[in-house]
């Protein structure tokens, strides 16, 4: 006969790793600001209840089993009929109600608290940064700073950061583990949340919303510096990084995975992707793959179509940079 | 048309090549032997044209089982892919191919399958009927459902996989960002099974409230009765609205609409929201079967009836009923207002109540009985710890403000497979050990069973437990590669050795249907098990009309207290009458092979091609409504003849429990 106990232990493995979370250095339960800790505080609330929940059924469990098995002993005994009982029906229903209740109230006034600056922070004046999402890199543009970069984003520390997110295309997600929680970048649209870090250090931010071939290395590094260090940063920028343009921005929309680049201007002068009508990048062609090609239809708001009837078909000619028509504006 | 012969079929990569010529050298094998064997007429005429519940069921399980295989290998190609950092395995094109297949073929082509391939055996003969309320229908059900999950499997050698994920999150799924019609064979391969299982739902909620057989108040219902109605009701619910999403996909990439898509003014997050809004009561529609069938293995290898019947019944209608009011929490992270992610935070976690209360009905129906460790009860055991950690992590996620650092890690990868593989394949795995005397007229293998249960239960935690721990660690789902700085390796490598592990179990599963079929005893009763419900009180296998004379039902758990009582078991010779049967009709595999074939044209946006093969759905309605044939009379001395040859015979098992 089988100990069917083998398996409590097996399962009981997961509480006692879980506990010992904090030493694995697990990004989640390593918060390096307010808002991830916030965010942890309510994990471990809900932990201490999951923890109860599963001692108390795998204890219950185990305790059954293991007495009510069948042996050679026992072959005469004929279980009794029993229909159930409505009092122990009603306590094992009201008490996963008030568990519930004891993680609602907490997880509530967590959500609310997440749409705000962080708390200590009110009197400190956010920074905005609009983070804009292409396939399959990050670009992070300062208005007030005037700046923009890919692929990495610096920011004071111990400053509350005010993230604009949308995104050029595919549906995306922001996510810097080590600072909040995540929220999605979507195009025409405008999420917002507030991240700080508490002192200087480099964090590792992703993507986490699949979004095609590049999206494994849609990563970003959040370097937060003290507030002098960034604006001798800021000002270096302004000074000796490149200038963007709306061609070479069309070209940095393109399907690519890129490294870090840095100008010193903003690509919000011509298009800000959260807007509703805001104009639109795509290109279908550069997104062939070995399958089997289906019809490419036309958008008349997509300001990278080609004027080449009947040409778009062809993979080799897919050169389209500079070819974006400027004279559709008017509609906008 | 222009057709791109030199594109049709996928090249370049070996490991497809390999699977083109595995599939061309099947196919020609299979064609091969049954013209040997000289079994055409054989099958078309027993299996191809059926409409006897037990024989649909019978396909529908073996579709699920070679489904379960084929997202199986998925499952491992991803597994070896990030068993160590930067693999070199797969591309990032084929991975995303590979688990986007993995996904739809697991829930819609693997699970759905086997759970209504058993509600199909088993309903029928739990209520006490002779069929389904509509036997063609049923078989067009099934063939539907087989057509979508052909037509969805060739996508792989011809003409290219989905790649936008088993969520085909728009504007991805678009033509803007996906310009292959791969992501075609996914809006209308499921399209056609979905329509097959809408069907199913229709069907089995008149089976059940129509054809109970006397006696049998709803009440008096066995529990996987009362679960696969309720999951009846969420699928007539829910599927429509993938029918509608499905076919606005369809529009957006086949004829330029723009519903979901970036350009024109669509709306991405409609898709999200109608997605779910069906994808959250699909998770129901497979978990509640599945709570059915341990409810009643659970019962009767404890001896005992079900604890808490009524607040079972009530508790699986709480769980139908809330099901369609918590799709918001699979996107938490899209900026909805906090009270919107407040309010289905709590309608979320609500559903851990019911939950909890079957949970503990469960233990308490074990409690004061004799609990008989057979495989199919070991199933049942190991789901429920299993289980409770699936559950407890999803209340975690059902918490809005944690989800924020949950969402798409592998933390959900891991609760959603602690939820799924434990609450639906352990159950088929129960199910099956536990009713396949009863379709097959002999058991499975206890020993080779018992393998096959540790080797599944270890692989399976071995798989899943570490990515908790890499979900929390900043690990993401779907992503085909990780950097050795990240410190994923070896937790990673863990979960890939568990997942071959878990390979060996269904490996065991595979080898025990075949030494089972080839040796096993087939002088056994037709009630091994000393069961509770109705379809033990028939012949194993059960004979095609199941029931020469309709038993009629006093209480619940009929048979036990039949058997108690000594009430009903006998058959008279006078009381033989002769019974009404559905005839066989070729019209639902025509119907589901022209259904195929304008399906593969329109996903290859041959569109006048689609439009004739189209025609052909139509005139097999046509045939269908002017069909008069109402079935068949079975004769009294058929009826004794078969009667005798099991209840004459003292059978006895030997040795079902080693």
């Amino acid at each position: 006969m089988f100990k069917k106990n083998y398996l409590v232990p097996l399962a009981a493995i997961l509480p006692v790793l879980l506990l010992s979370g904090c030493d694995m250095n697990m990004v989640v339960f390593d918060p390096q600001g307010p808002v991830a800790r916030e965010i942890l505080d309510l994990i471990n609330w809900s932990l201490v209840f999951m923890l109860l929940v599963v001692v108390v059924v795998f204890g219950l469990f185990g305790y059954i089993v293991w007495k009510y098995r069948a042996t050679s002993k026992n072959k005469d005994y004929e279980p009794p009929e029993e229909h159930g009982s409505t009092k122990l029906e009603i306590i094992w229903t009201f008490i996963p109600i008030l568990i519930v209740i004891a993680l609602t109230i907490p997880t509530i006034k967590t959500i609310y608290k997440l749409e705000k600056v962080p708390e200590g922070y009110e009197n400190k004046k956010p920074i905005t940064i609009n983070v804009t999402s292409a396939d399959w890199k990050w670009i992070f543009s300062y208005p007030e700073q005037g700046i923009e970069t890919v692929n990495y984003v610096n920011i004071p520390a111990d400053t509350p950061i005010n993230f604009k997110l949308t995104s050029a295309g595919t549906m995306q997600s922001f996510w810097v583990p080590a600072l909040g929680g995540q929220k999605y970048t979507m195009a025409k649209m405008e999420t917002q949340m507030y991240l700080v870090a508490d002192h200087p250090g480099e964090y590792i931010g992703r993507n986490t919303n699949f979004n095609g071939k590049g999206y494994a290395g849609m990563e970003f590094t959040v370097e937060a510096k003290s507030p002098q260090a960034f604006a001798k940063w800021v000002k270096d920028v302004k000074s000796k990084a490149p200038k963007l343009t709306e061609k070479s921005y069309i070209n940095l929309l393109k399907p690519s995975n890129l490294g870090r680049e840095t100008f010193s201007n903003t690509h919000l002068a011509w298009v800000n992707h959260a807007d509703m009508n805001a104009k639109i990048y795509t290109f279908p062609e550069l997104y062939r793959n070995h399958d089997y090609p289906g019809q490419i239809f036309k958008d008349p708001d997509n300001h990278t179509n080609e004027k080449t009837e009947g040409k778009s078909m062809d993979m080799n000619n897919m050169d389209m940079s500079g070819k974006s028509n400027g004279g559709e504006h008017s509609g906008h | 048309m222009g057709i791109k012969w030199d594109k049709f079929f996928i090249t370049g990569d070996p490991l497809i090549l390999g699977s083109q010529i595995a599939i061309l050298l099947t196919m020609i094998g299979i064609v091969a032997l049954v013209t040997y064997l000289k079994k055409w007429k054989w099958l078309w005429r027993e299996w191809f044209t059926t409409v006897d519940h037990k024989r649909i069921g019978i396909m529908y399980i073996l579709m699920g089982v070679l489904m379960f295989f084929r997202g199986g290998v998925d499952g491992l190609l991803m597994k070896a892919q990030t068993a160590t950092a930067d693999g070199k395995l797969l591309d990032a094109q084929h991975y995303n191919e590979v688990f986007t297949t993995h996904g739809v073929i697991m829930i819609l082509f693997m699970a759905m399958p086997l759970l209504i391939g058993i509600m199909n055996v088993i309903i029928p003969l739990q209520i006490g009927a002779r069929d389904v309320a509509f036997p063609q229908l049923n078989a067009l059900s099934f063939w539907l459902t087989f057509s979508g999950a052909m037509l969805f499997n060739i996508s792989f050698v011809i003409g290219g996989s989905p790649d936008a994920g088993w969520t085909a999150y728009f504007p991805l799924a678009g033509k803007e960002f996906t310009p292959g019609i791969g992501n075609n064979f996914y809006a209308v391969a499921i399209q056609i099974a979905g329509i097959g299982t809408l069907m199913t739902g229709i069907n089995f909620i008149v089976t059940v409230l129509k054809m109970r057989v006397k006696g049998m108040t709803l009440m008096k219902m066995p529990m996987f009765t009362w679960t696969s109605f309720i999951t009846s009701i969420i699928i007539v619910a829910s599927f429509p609205i993938l029918t509608v999403a499905l076919a606005l996909m369809t529009f957006d990439r086949i004829f330029g609409t723009h519903f979901f898509t970036l350009g024109g003014g669509g709306l991405d997050m409609m898709w999200v929201n109608l997605f779910w809004l069906w994808g959250h009561p699909e998770v129901y529609i497979v978990v509640l079967p599945a709570f059915g069938m341990f409810s009643e293995v659970i019962s009767t290898f404890s001896r005992k009836m079900l604890f808490g019947y009524k607040s079972m019944v009530f508790s699986i209608v709480g769980i139908a009923f809330l099901s369609m009011l918590v799709w918001v929490h699979h996107f938490f992270t899209m900026g909805a207002g906090p009270a919107v992610n407040s309010i289905f935070s709590i309608t979320t976690m609500m559903i851990a109540i019911p939950t909890g209360v079957k949970i503990f009905n469960w233990l308490f129906t074990m409690r004061k009985g004799r609990i008989q460790f057979t495989t199919a009860m070991l199933w049942a055991l190991a789901f429920v710890p299993c289980f409770i950690i699936g559950g407890t992590t999803g209340v975690m996620l059902a918490m809005g403000a944690a989800d924020y650092q949950y969402h798409n890690s592998l933390f959900l990868v891991a609760h959603f497979h602690y939820v799924l593989i434990p609450g639906v394949v352990f159950a088929v795995f129960a199910g099956l050990y536990y009713w396949w005397p009863k379709m097959f007229g002999h058991m499975l293998n206890e020993k080779l069973g018992k393998l096959h249960f540790w080797f599944f239960v270890i692989g399976f935690n071995m798989t899943f437990l570490p990515m908790f721990f890499l979900g929390l660690d900043g690990a993401v789902r779907r992503s085909y590669t990780y950097s050795a700085e990240t410190g994923f390796g070896p937790l990673m490598l863990v979960s890939a050795i568990g997942a071959g592990i878990l390979a060996i179990g269904f490996g065991f599963l595979c080898y025990n249907i075949y030494w089972s079929a080839r040796y096993a005893d087939r002088n056994i009763s037709s009630d091994p098990w000393d069961a509770r419900t109705l379809e033990w009180a028939t012949a194993s296998p059960a004979p095609f009309y199941n029931f020469a004379k309709l038993p009629e039902v006093k209480s619940l758990d009929a048979f036990w207290y039949m058997k108690k009582n000594n009430d009903g078991l006998e058959l008279r010779e006078n009381e033989i009458k002769e019974i009404h049967m559905p005839s066989n009709s070729g019209l639902p595999i025509i119907m589901a092979i022209v259904f195929g074939i304008a399906g593969f044209f329109l996903i290859f946006e041959w569109k006048i091609a689609a439009l004739v093969a189209a025609l052909g759905i139509i005139a097999g309605l046509i045939v269908r409504s002017f069909d008069y044939n109402d079935g068949f009379h079975v004769p009294v001395d058929e009826i004794k003849a078969t009667e005798k040859a099991w209840r004459k015979v003292d059978k006895e098992v030997k040795d079902h429990v080693s």
